[in-house]
């Protein structure tokens, strides 16, 4: 009875007076490296697009190669890891009555470690030791020193993954029976994924450490890359999540409507977790070592992935018609006008949900074999996952960092960097318009990835291309212009923005919703039948790949 | 949960695509033969000079209209290159790399396929239309890659 009263106070006293400095800091200082990260990140890929256009040489101290290994690891490994866990962190600390001391104990021995990795991990890029691009497939051998980094990183994820269950853990032993706060719930779903998903880097890591060492002379590559898309697919669909609870959960709060289905979303998190992992195969859908009938069995795999997103898709746009129609919106389509289009907290995500349309379908008609064989290593698979992971993912953190920021910084959004919020948003699509339209077209045609600017010897088909690659350089420029104004945004509703009070927008679900089940809370089972599916797609081939092994290879470095 | 009619129809539908795209890839990879490249063989990556039929790489006619191309992949080449074939010859390409990761990709065909070292990789084109076809590497393979391609020309 006593604690129970004890926690209610707590929590009370949490919302009513906001977030503790602490977890502010933590947060705060978790989306300050992001951002960071995505400045220099983006920077970065403005020289690979002009590069990419033809209309500009990188010197030799600072090559394509290099740039394009930082850019990848800088923007899908750094800034989005950073800014999720500055966030979901500050989701724990508002709906589960402040952080534990320990937990966000945690969470700074998890940045210092992500700080060490990320250091030791971008020395050797700088030297010219370690350009071996975001996959680092064997046998390409990086200097040992890039391989310890991604250890000290990985081991900080974990640091934060075990924060957030222990965190949530807690929370529901002083609240037996009811269900986690539903961005708690999805902040577990995602920690689960990325530890999971993250032991098979892990394992992939420790292979290669002492074959990079010279301590074994070779390495099984296709178990190696295997290993790899285990991880490196799971954790674009993990940023994917992150930026999905904020569509089920906040948008409806930002355009004055209630959540869907709390049932729904619990299930759409769940099948997330459950599916994700094997979907790692569709990148070796033209790989030799691997059988048809194991590559066809993937199709499935890979496309249940889409079930959950198009689950999402119905929802959202059935919460944008209830509330539109709630505040008068008629017709067909002339309710979408009733939307708050002016207000960046929605434009943004909203922008970013759009883009997922072509960026799903295209996912789908990708991940199946023979459409595969068309657009695999080509531009068009870049062209995607700017759409993916650059729009719908970044714009709705970029939308979140509206009212996140002010929020644990005690501030408030303006109506200047409101409308600054929107020109950002239209340069983000403009840009994005241009660059991922481009390298989906000039991709079927042929133009392969990871490829500086080449003519191939002046050969005519290559040379069709280049005015597609303009572009690239085009919608570059965009993007840049759309980062440098995202970057003051953050800034200055950190520092510098008046003095306020932001909420944390969480909406609720309908009056008349019927209770969600409770075998929703049951993780354990989740992470069986996880476990389950990732055994069905990996056992047999995995085996067969170290049982069939050909010789080993050395390592190679020819940069 | 409950579901609304509108729901019901938009759910049974996305299902239907999935399985539809999924039959459709069933038919053409076990009835047409349209599966991707999928090279079961194994071989010594370090040892692809001496182990037949890599020992000799080249273009060789099998049959009548039909040709097999034995090919090495290594940084930054293709052995043999500048190849040449009649038009309407089918070509089975089996290829394997002497060192890193490559891709094999020819513009305007549907050939695109990852040559692993350690691995024989096998894929198969018709050639019908005369021209110059782009041949190049679609793995980052090193310093070099960006110039690592030849030509099939087909006369």
């Amino acid at each position: 009875m006593e604690t129970t009263l004890k926690q209610s106070w707590r929590d009370n006293a949490y919302r009513a007076l906001g977030i503790s400095p602490e977890d502010a800091k933590l947060s705060k200082t978790y989306l300050l490296v992001s951002f960071t990260t995505l400045l220099i990140g983006g920077l970065l890929g403005l020289l690979q697009g002009l590069n990419r256009a033809g209309l500009l040489e990188l010197p030799t101290w600072l090559n394509y190669y290099q740039v394009l290994t930082a850019h990848g690891i800088l923007l899908i490994l750094v800034f989005t890891s950073f800014f999720t866990i500055g966030y979901f962190y500050a989701v724990h600390s508002h709906t589960l009555g402040g952080l534990l001391p320990k937990v966000r104990k945690l969470a700074w021995i998890g940045f210092n470690l992500k700080i060490v990795g990320l250091v030791l991990a971008v020395i050797p890029i700088l030297m010219n030791e370690a350009s071996v691009m975001f996959t680092f497939y064997p046998p390409l051998a990086a200097h040992p020193v890039f391989y310890f980094g991604l250890v000290f990183f990985v081991i900080g994820i974990w640091m934060c993954a075990f924060g957030s269950f222990i965190q949530v853990a807690n929370w529901r032993k002083e609240n037996k029976g009811q269900h986690v706060p539903i961005l708690s719930y999805f902040a577990t779903g995602v920690f689960v994924l990325l530890f999971f998903s993250s032991i098979f880097v892990a394992i992939e890591v420790f292979m290669i450490i002492p074959w990079a060492l010279g301590w074994v002379e070779t390495i099984n590559v296709m178990l190696a890359r295997t290993l790899f898309w285990a991880f490196g697919h799971t954790l674009v669909n993990i940023w994917y999540l992150s930026a999905v609870s904020a569509w089920y959960v906040v948008v409806p709060k930002v355009i004055g409507g209630r959540r869907f289905s709390d049932t729904l979303t619990r299930v759409v998190i769940i099948l997330l977790v459950v599916l994700n992992i094997p979907g790692g195969f569709h990148h070796q859908i033209i790989d030799p070592g691997i059988h048809e009938s194991v590559k066809f069995l993937h199709v499935f795999m890979s496309l249940a992935i889409g079930f959950p997103s198009l689950m999402t898709a119905y929802a959202m746009f059935a919460v944008f018609e209830k509330t539109a129609r709630k505040k008068g919106g008629r017709g067909i389509f002339r309710w979408f006008s009733k939307l708050p289009w002016g207000d960046v907290r929605f434009l943004a995500p909203m922008v970013a949900m759009i883009a997922f349309i072509p960026g799903g379908a295209g996912g789908i008609a990708q991940s199946t074999n023979q459409l595969n064989q068309v657009a695999h290593n080509t531009l068009w698979v870049v062209g995607h996952f700017h759409l993916t992971l650059g729009t719908s993912v970044a714009l709705t953190f970029f939308g979140i960092s509206y009212w996140l920021v002010p929020y644990l910084s005690k501030r408030v959004l303006t109506p200047a960097i409101n409308k600054l919020g929107i020109y950002q948003t239209i340069f983000w699509s403009a840009g994005m318009v241009f660059m991922a339209g481009a390298m989906h077209w000039v991709g079927l045609l042929g133009s392969p990835r990871r490829t500086s600017y080449t003519t191939y010897f002046d050969n005519a088909t290559a040379l069709s291309w280049d005015p597609y690659l303009m572009f690239l350089a085009v919608g570059g420029t965009l993007l840049t212009i759309g980062i440098l104004i995202q970057v003051y945004a953050v800034i200055h509703l950190m520092f510098f923005a008046p003095k306020g009070e932001t909420e944390f927008p969480i909406a609720d679900v309908e009056d008349i919703a019927t209770p969600t089940p409770y075998w929703t809370e049951r993780w354990g089972m989740i992470i069986v039948i996880m476990l389950l599916v990732i055994g069905m797609g990996y056992v047999i081939p995995v085996v067969d790949m170290i049982i069939n092994a050909p010789p080993g290879s050395p390592p190679f470095r020819p940069w | 949960m409950k579901f609304h009619l509108d729901e019901k129809i938009w759910l049974i539908a996305s299902f239907g695509v999935i399985i539809g795209m999924m039959l459709f890839t069933g038919y053409q990879t076990f009835v047409l033969g349209m599966g991707p490249p999928s090279g079961m063989e194994t071989i010594d990556p370090q040892k692809v000079d001496v182990t037949a039929p890599f020992d000799e790489p080249g273009v060789y006619e099998i049959g009548e209209n039909e040709y097999e191309v034995v090919m090495t992949l290594q940084l930054f080449s293709f052995t043999p290159n500048n190849i040449e074939i009649p038009a309407g010859s089918t070509v089975h390409f089996t290829m394997t790399s002497k060192d890193v990761t490559h891709g094999i990709q020819v513009a305007g065909t549907n050939i695109n396929a990852m040559v692993m070292p350690g691995h024989i990789q096998r894929i198969t084109q018709k050639f019908d239309e005369t021209g110059e076809y782009l041949v190049l590497c679609n793995e980052y393979c090193g310093t070099g890659h960006q110039f690592m391609a030849t030509t099939i020309t087909v006369k």
